[in-house]
């Protein structure tokens, strides 16, 4: 059973893979025009996703955060826990 | 420079432990065709890469790669979590508990710690991007034989897209391959001389 926020770490996570695999594909076919402009729409698509979930549940970026007091960067889950 | 994201790759969670598959997961930690090997390799090799196209490819590829230590670490870390001594022993994995309790370390299935004779960093770009091409495939098989060893659905999931990320790995380096010998096919050089240079 999924919470919300695993749900839309989910959907950050899925955006941000699509902007790497396009991120290679781009580096050996600088000239694919149709390529970086889905590049550049998935981007903003991934942005607005990962400033939804900042918004809710703090920074996945220590450096993008506006942090309350106690310092959130260092809060549960990190990456390598789960909650089951 | 690096900046880290408080997310996997792709999500590892597993629900039951079993410290036999953490034994045999953690060569792609610190085993020769590991993804330490390949972070370590691909981000070493890039500063000698004659081109833009090759350098981009070798320090994003080897920056994926540290994504995916982290996924192959946290795999190793939930298979082995809570589970006592006596347990992580009868599984085969008492002389890793001896030193490592339940820590993650760098080192290959047969029990063998990293080592960077595992990987070259040759500075000449045929060299190297035919080593990664052997990297890829060799992570590739190592994969399959880790899925075929498990029988987790939440061990076999991760694996199996760690796998898929080899393939098309691979088929990035063959594109790098490729666009450095047109590149260097353009110029004439002389039979004697077979090893392009562009300086």
């Amino acid at each position: 059973m999924n919470t919300h926020r695993e749900n839309l770490l989910k959907e950050v996570m899925a955006a941000d893979f699509t902007l790497i695999d396009l991120n290679l594909y781009l580096n050996t076919h600088p000239y694919d025009q149709r390529a970086i402009i889905l590049f550049n729409n998935c981007a903003q698509r991934a942005r607005m996703l990962r400033n939804e979930f900042e918004r809710l549940y703090g920074p996945l970026i220590a450096s993008n955060s506006t942090s309350r007091c106690p310092w959130q960067w260092i809060n549960s889950p990190w990456p390598w826990e789960h909650q089951s | 420079m690096w900046i880290y994201e408080k997310k996997l790759e792709y999500p590892v969670k597993i629900k039951t432990p079993n410290p036999k598959m953490a034994k045999y997961i953690i060569t792609q930690y610190g085993g020769p065709d590991g993804e330490l090997a390949a972070s370590l390799r691909y981000l070493s090799q890039r500063f000698s890469m004659p081109t833009n196209e090759t350098k981009g490819i070798l320090n994003d590829i080897g920056t994926e790669e540290l994504a995916h230590l982290e996924m192959v670490g946290s795999m190793v870390y939930q298979l082995t979590k809570g589970v006592p001594a006596d347990v992580l022993e009868k599984e085969g994995l008492g002389a890793y508990y001896t030193d490592h309790d339940h820590a993650v370390y760098p080192m290959s299935a047969a029990g063998n710690p990293f080592t960077a004779a595992y990987i070259q960093s040759k500075g000449d770009v045929i060299a190297d991007l035919h080593e990664d091409l052997a990297a890829e495939q060799k992570a590739r098989a190592t994969y399959e034989n880790l899925i075929r060893l498990a029988n987790d659905p939440d061990v076999i999931d991760p694996l199996r897209f760690l796998r898929e990320r080899e393939v098309v790995h691979f088929q990035r380096f063959g594109e790098a391959l490729r666009l450095v010998q047109e590149k260097f096919a353009e110029k004439k050089f002389y039979i004697n001389t077979p090893m392009p240079r562009t300086w």
